[in-house]
C-alpha cells in the first residue's frame, strides 16, 4: 500500500552518481523554478512599501519604497474603506482554519474507529454515506445549500461558517485505512490489558498514527485558511470576513485602491499557511504522498 | 480484510459515527436533493412557487450553444491548467531528484506555493499583470503591446490559466518527486550501462515508470482545474469580460446567486454533480485513493 519515501532527507545514492563537479544546469532551472515562485510574491513585498499614489500612476517597482512597514500597520489596525481591519480578519482566518482542521480530524478518527473495530448495525451503510460525500463538493449544490443554511439560521455565523466543512471522507478513508493495517495481536493484547475501546483509541491508535494527523493538520489547515466560495456564499457580513475574503473586497474601484495595503494584506494572508507547511514539511510530504499509492 | 478482534456493543459505535452523519446528512445530501429536486422545476411567472417541468431546465441548457461554449471552454481550461503546472512540476522534479549540493532547500523554495490560497495567488498575478498598475502589464502597453484583460477576452483566459497553474506546481512537483524517488536505482543504473543517458534515459525508462504518478496526477489537476479555481477567477474576472473566463462552476454562481435563475442553475450544479462522480469513479477504480482535504 504505502511506501516510505524520503522526499526530504538524502536518498542513498551510489558512487557513480556523486559528483565532484557542480551540476550547473540542475542549479540553473531550479533556480528558475525557484524564482517564478519567489518573484511574484516579492513583488507584493516590495510593493507594500511603496506609496499606493505612486503606484496607481504606474510607478510599481521591484525595489522596495520609502514607506516601510506603513501599509501594515494601516491595513492591520484600520482595514481599508468598507472592510474590517485586517488583525480581525487574520482571526477569523485562524479560527475557522483551525476549527475545520481539528474538526475534520476529530471527527474522522472517531467514525473510522466506529467503522473498523466495531460491528453494529447499519456500518456498511454509515461508510457509505460518509464515502459518497467525497463527489458532493460545495461547488456542486451552491443554491440549496444557502437555502438549507439559511432554513437552519446558520447564515453569517461563525457556526455555519465552519460546521458544515467539517464531514471529511477523505480523513475518514486515510484513517479507515491506518487503522485497518495494526495488526489484530495489538487488539488482542489491549483486550487482554483490560482496556476498553476508548482506552484502545487513546493510548494506542492516537498515538500510532500521530504522524497521519500531523500530516492531515497541514493539509486541512491550508483547506480551512484558503476557503473562498464557502464565505461567499454563507457569510454575507463583514464581521466574518476571512483574510481571502476581505482582501477581494478591498479591490473595490480599481482607480481607488489602496495598493500598498492591498499588497500588504496578500502577503499578510500568505505568512501563517505558509508558515505551517515549511514547519511541518516532512510530516506534510510523506502523509501527503502516501495514502495515493 | 476483516478483522477478527473486535470491540463489543453498538451504542458506543453508533455514537461515535452520529456527528459525521449529521453533518453529511443535513450539509451534503439534504442540499443535493434539493438541487436535484429544483433541477425539474422552474419559479412560476409570479413568483409564488415553483412547477414541476421535468426535464425541461436540462433540454434548455443543451439546445443553448453559450452553455455549450462554457463547457468547451472548461474542457479547454481544465486541459491549459493540467499541462502547464504539470510540465515544469515535472521538469523541476527531474532536476531536484538529482544528487546536487543544496536540494533540502531547493526542495522547501519549490514546495511554500502548496499554501498559497487559489484568491492570493489571483492577487499576486494581479499585481503583475494589471494594465494600470501591474509591473508586466503596464511595460506591455508601454511597449506597443495592447494589454487589458478587462476588455481581451483571450488574455483574460490566459491570465486565469497564468494564476491557476502557478499554485498548483507545488503540488504536482512533491508528486513528481515522490514518483522519481520510489524508481528503484537499480533500473537506472542498468539504464546507464546499457549507454542511455539524458533524454534517451528519460523517455524510455524513467517517464514510463511514471505513468501511475502521471495518470493520478491528471485526475487530480483536471479537478482542481474544474472546481477550486472559482477564487482565482470570480476575484479577477467574474467571468468576464462577457463570457471568456467563465467555467462551469462560475456560470452556477453566476446564474443562482447573481441572476438567481435558480432551476438552470440547479440543473447545472447536478450535470456538475456527474462530472464529479465521474472523476472520483475514475480515480478510485483507476488510482487508490487521493488525501485532499
Amino acid at each position: 500500500m504505502s511506501q516510505a519515501i524520503g522526499i526530504v532527507g538524502p536518498a542513498p545514492r551510489t558512487a557513480a552518481t556523486a559528483r565532484e563537479r557542480p551540476d550547473w544546469l540542475a542549479h540553473a532551472v531550479l533556480g528558475v523554478g525557484v524564482l517564478l515562485f519567489a518573484l511574484p510574491v516579492w513583488l507584493a513585498i516590495a510593493g507594500s512599501t511603496q506609496q499606493s499614489g505612486a503606484i496607481l500612476r504606474g510607478d510599481l517597482s521591484l525595489l522596495p519604497g520609502s514607506e516601510g512597514l506603513a501599509a501594515y500597520r494601516r491595513v492591520l489596525l484600520n482595514g481599508e474603506l468598507g472592510t474590517q481591519p485586517v488583525w480581525h480578519m487574520l482571526l477569523i482566518s485562524g479560527g475557522m482554519a483551525l476549527v475545520i482542521a481539528i474538526g475534520k480530524i476529530v471527527i474522522s478518527l472517531l467514525s473510522a474507529f466506529a467503522v473498523v473495530f466495531f460491528r453494529f448495525p447499519f456500518r456498511r451503510t454509515a461508510f457509505w454515506i460518509i464515502f459518497v460525500t467525497l463527489m458532493l463538493p460545495v461547488e456542486v449544490r451552491i443554491i440549496p445549500t444557502y437555502a438549507v443554511m439559511s432554513q437552519l439560521h446558520l447564515i453569517s455565523t461563525f457556526a455555519g461558517l465552519t460546521v458544515p466543512l467539517i464531514a471529511s471522507a477523505t480523513a475518514t478513508l486515510l484513517f479507515r485505512q491506518i487503522f485497518a493495517a495494526i495488526p489484530d495481536e495489538l487488539v488482542e493484547a489491549a483486550r487482554m490489558d483490560g482496556a476498553g475501546p476508548l482506552r484502545f483509541l487513546r493510548d494506542i491508535l492516537i498515538p500510532v498514527s500521530a504522524t497521519n494527523i500531523a500530516a492531515l493538520f497541514v493539509i486541512l489547515f491550508v483547506f480551512g485558511w484558503n476557503q473562498y466560495l464557502w464565505p461567499l456564499l454563507v457569510a454575507t457580513t463583514p464581521q466574518l470576513d476571512t483574510i481571502v475574503i476581505g482582501i477581494v473586497r478591498m479591490i473595490g474601484v480599481e482607480s481607488e485602491t489602496d495598493w500598498a495595503g492591498v499588497m500588504a494584506t496578500a502577503v499578510l494572508a500568505l505568512i501563517p499557511p505558509v508558515i505551517v507547511v515549511v514547519l511541518m514539511q516532512r510530516w506534510f510530504v510523506s502523509g501527503l504522498t502516501e495514502g495515493e499509492k | 480484510m476483516e478483522r477478527r478482534t473486535l470491540f463489543n456493543g453498538w451504542v458506543l459505535p453508533a455514537l461515535l459515527v452520529l456527528p459525521q452523519l449529521l453533518i453529511s446528512i443535513v450539509f451534503f445530501y439534504w442540499p443535493a436533493g434539493q438541487a436535484m429536486w429544483s433541477s425539474l422545476t422552474t419559479e412560476d411567472p409570479f413568483g409564488l412557487g415553483s412547477v414541476f417541468v421535468g426535464a425541461d431546465n436540462f433540454t434548455a441548457l443543451f439546445a443553448d450553444p453559450r452553455y455549450l461554449a462554457t463547457i468547451l471552454r472548461t474542457l479547454l481550461f481544465c486541459a491549459a491548467v493540467a499541462a502547464l503546472s504539470m510540465s515544469i512540476a515535472l521538469i523541476l522534479a527531474v532536476f531536484a531528484d538529482r544528487d546536487i549540493r543544496g536540494r533540502g532547500i531547493y526542495r522547501t523554495l519549490l514546495i511554500w506555493p502548496y499554501a498559497v490560497a487559489p484568491v492570493i495567488s489571483a492577487m499576486l498575478w494581479l499585481f503583475i499583470l494589471n494594465p494600470q498598475v501591474g509591473l508586466l502589464g503596464r511595460w506591455l502597453n508601454a511597449h506597443g503591446i495592447p494589454w487589458d484583460y478587462n476588455v481581451n477576452g483571450g488574455q483574460a483566459l490566459l491570465m486565469v490559466i497564468v494564476a491557476s497553474a502557478w499554485k498548483q506546481v507545488s503540488y504536482n512537483f512533491i508528486f513528481f518527486l515522490a514518483g522519481l524517488q520510489s524508481i528503484p536505482r537499480a533500473v537506472i543504473e542498468a539504464a546507464r550501462m546499457d549507454g542511455a543517458r539524458g533524454w534517451h534515459r528519460f523517455r524510455t525508462i524513467t517517464f514510463p515508470l511514471l505513468a501511475p504518478t502521471t495518470f493520478f496526477l491528471i485526475v487530480v489537476n483536471l479537478t482542481y482545474a474544474a472546481f477550486d479555481t472559482f477564487g482565482t477567477i470570480w476575484s479577477l474576472t467574474q467571468g468576464g469580460p462577457g463570457q471568456s473566463t467563465e467555467t462551469l462552476v462560475v456560470k452556477v454562481y453566476r446564474d443562482g446567486v447573481v441572476n438567481l435563475d435558480l432551476g438552470s442553475s440547479s440543473a447545472q450544479s447536478v450535470i456538475l454533480m456527474a462530472g464529479v462522480i465521474l472523476l472520483t469513479v475514475i480515480q478510485f477504480r483507476f488510482i487508490g485513493r487521493r488525501t485532499n482535504a
